[in-house]
């Protein structure tokens, strides 16, 4: 019985023959290839191994200045840090100046027990805040909905209301941290519980400084949490844009995501390519609204992903800084130096960690967060051993957070900046990365753009075919997951965080008492005026605040959107 | 009767992360057998009628979300409700080891965690679905 799979491709071969034509080795070089290379292969030929990046690049023995474009300047082409085209970091500084960011990110079982979460991480030298939401918050049903049965507070905390956001928070003031969201599709509600909440601790909106992920079209791609269709979508992203330009000039309004793209199991490229022309598709729709581009998109900030191939991704970062500036400042004639300087957050690949040995995730997780800090990222989460087992223990997010102090104060990387910057190898892979993005970019542009391709099914099938690749190499032992396909044993399970059904219970009940004291009559003319609104073409991000603040329950916020947007489906291809 | 076996791959609950319903998908298809993926956001009874109208002999379900004692007794109900008990169900996804214990014990014929390999699955199915379904679908 066999799996009938295709093949292998043999793409790689060809790829790397293709790169090797193009190489111009010195004359040194090509004695070193005859005159030592050549008899050692002989005595000692290579490892049969596949010697590809995890996302299938072909990696050559050895880069030299012959990699590199006949052309190629270092100064003008990589240039320096804090100075276009950002290659190097986007601070001259860097690390020397402030270190990144830890942010883990964290929600689970009712707000009560998260908020004791966040105030344990923030004890033990946590920078800043990221909020994990359960499920039925991210598809904007209330915990009672049936929806939401065997759901509620599994996978975050759940929200119901201003009432919870407010929970969440006590004793958290929200000008002393830095708060992020992850939340799409009902972000614009989310966000305006978060405003009123800080508003009621007495925070000006203007002093509030954090991220709303926000991103739609990386919902329609890969983590397929959208409610209603991509127009009223986008259009929803670009009021929460509009408002936050107006009233919060210090929150970032948007997270472009890779992130879901590449654990969807996209290539290392799709995920750098999908990503920032999905950031090129906000840019031209709030351009559209009649937004100047320097109004908005300093405030436009990235989420990527640290997977297990340490050059392949710091090449990604460092590529992705040099194209957003590039096509902020040609495509669409960004003056102010911020908007064209690509700010980002970065997550361990969750994808990458393994059920069996979960000690190993450690190890693992330190690699990738180290590309993460060699690539110059703003901040981090790092992923606890426990990942592909259960939300994590206090335990396990604990190692996680002391492996990013481990990174920052023990391993010597944050003393100087853009360590591998000139590294012919990484050079290399970023210009790859580089070329590979904008050959990506003229495809998606062909198509009429991101939200046309997504209808098209195009990233969708991309990232569908690359991920089957992977598998199959996984099952072919052609990659090598220590654990699962190779270095095997048995052993004890690690203790996990187990979460009940009392959480539904428990915001059943706020629920019933929250909807038996408010004003129902003030809830019913705010969602009525929110449907006007929504209906024209107002920006929705006020009648949503004065929705929240009448109590306005998430999700019958979302349901008055539903019933002005409808709800989007996609068509079932697997 | 020399029919392939059919199996329904279903994402049932709120979660959208299909990467493995669809590389489970299309290894089955790869290995012969005919596939009806039904897409995002399944309820029980979504599935069932699914399973009851496509005359399925595998039901393959990708939980990742923690909702699968919700889902999964429910489902099981409603298959013995339209005399589909025979039809052999599988899960794959996140699941704690006793809640596995439980879901085997109720029926299902196995729980596959992440890092299962796609020849385990296959394998499992061609050799545990109803008699009727094997007999015409050995692997060529």
């Amino acid at each position: 019985m066999s799996l009938k799979a295709p093949p292998a491709p043999s793409q790689p071969a060809a790829n790397a023959a293709a790169a090797a034509a193009e190489r111009h080795p010195s004359e040194r070089e090509q004695a070193w290839q005859r005159d030592v290379l050549a008899p050692a292969l002989e005595k000692s030929p290579e490892r049969p191994a596949e010697f590809t990046t995890i996302s299938g690049r072909p990696v050559q023995r050895l880069y030299t200045a012959a990699d590199l474009p006949p052309d190629f300047d270092f100064e003008r082409d990589v240039g320096f840090p804090g100075q276009p085209p950002y290659v190097r970091g986007i601070h001259p500084t860097m690390y020397r100046g402030r270190l990144w960011t830890m942010r883990q990110f964290s929600g689970f079982a009712t707000p009560e027990q998260t908020n004791e979460r966040y105030r344990y991480l923030l004890s033990q030298g946590q920078s800043g805040l990221s909020v994990a939401f359960d499920l039925p918050t991210l598809m904007g049903y209330d915990s009672d909905h049936a929806a939401s049965e065997g759901e509620v507070g599994k996978c975050g905390v759940a929200i119901d209301s201003l009432e919870d956001m407010e929970t969440l928070f006590r004793g958290i003031r929200l000008d002393q941290v830095t708060t992020s969201m992850t939340i799409n599709s009902p972000a614009a509600p989310i966000w305006a519980m978060f405003l009123v909440a800080a508003e009621r601790q007495g925070v000006a909106w203007r002093q509030l400084a954090g991220t709303l992920q926000n991103d739609i079209l990386k919902e329609y791609i890969a983590q397929k949490e959208y409610i209603f269709p991509p127009g009223p979508s986008m259009r929803l992203v670009v009021d929460t844009i509009e408002f936050g330009a107006r009233e919060t000039p210090r929150f970032n309004p948007i997270s472009i995501s890779g992130y879901h793209i590449r654990e969807a199991g996209s290539t290392a490229l799709q995920e750098l390519a999908f990503t920032l022309r999905d950031g090129m598709e906000y840019v031209e729709w709030a351009l559209r609204r009649g937004l100047p581009v320097d109004a908005f998109a300093p405030r436009l900030s990235f989420f990527f992903n640290a997977h297990n191939d340490f050059f392949e991704e710091i090449a990604k970062y460092r590529a992705a800084r040099k194209i957003w500036h590039r096509v902020m400042t040609e495509r669409y004639g960004a003056r102010d130096a911020r908007s064209a300087m690509l700010r980002f957050h970065t997550q361990t690949a969750g994808v990458s960690l393994t059920a069996q040995q979960p000690y190993n995730n450690v190890a693992r997780t330190a690699i990738q967060a180290l590309a993460a800090v060699l690539g110059g990222t703003q901040s981090l989460h790092t992923n606890s051993l426990d990942e592909a087992l259960a939300l994590p223990t206090e335990h396990a997010a604990t190692i996680a957070l002391r492996t990013q102090q481990i990174i920052a104060h023990e391993s010597g990387v944050a003393n100087t900046v853009d360590p591998l910057g000139g590294s012919f190898f990484v050079e290399k892979l970023t210009l790859d990365m580089e070329q590979g993005a904008f050959a990506y970019f003229d495809r998606i542009d062909a198509m009429g753009g991101m939200v046309a391709a997504v209808e098209q099914g195009f990233p969708q099938r991309e990232i569908a075919d690359a991920s089957y690749r992977y598998q199959q190499a996984l099952e072919a032992k052609r990659k090598i997951m220590v654990g699962v396909n190779e270095f095997t044993a048995e052993e004890q399970p690690v203790p996990t965080l187990y979460i009940d059904e009392s959480v539904r219970e428990a915001q059943t009940a706020k629920l019933r008492a929250l909807r038996a004291r408010r004003d129902n009559g003030a809830v019913r003319r705010a969602l009525d005026a929110l449907k006007r609104a929504a209906a024209g073409d107002a920006n929705v991000m006020g009648p949503l605040l004065e929705s929240v603040r009448a109590y306005a329950t998430l999700g019958e916020i979302c349901d008055a959107l539903r019933e002005v947007f409808g709800t989007y489906e996609e068509s079932a291809l697997a | 009767m020399d029919r392939k076996i059919r199996v329904l791959v279903a994402k049932p609950g709120l979660d959208g992360h299909d990467r493995g319903a669809k590389v489970v998908a299309r290894a089955l298809r790869d290995a012969g057998m005919e596939v009806i993926y039904t897409g995002l956001r399944q309820t029980p009874e979504m599935i069932a009628a699914a399973a009851l109208q496509e005359d399925v002999d595998c039901i393959g379900l990708s939980i990742l979300s923690g909702a699968h004692n919700a889902i999964v007794p429910r489902l099981m109900e409603l298959l013995r409700q339209h005399k589909l008990d025979d039809v052999l169900v599988v899960v794959g996804g996140i699941v704690p080891e006793e809640d596995a214990k439980a879901l085997t014990a109720s029926g299902v014929g196995a729980v596959f965690p992440p890092g299962s390999s796609l020849q385990a699955i296959i394998e499992f199915i061609q050799t545990h679905v109803r008699p009727a379904a094997s007999l015409g679908a050995a692997p060529r």
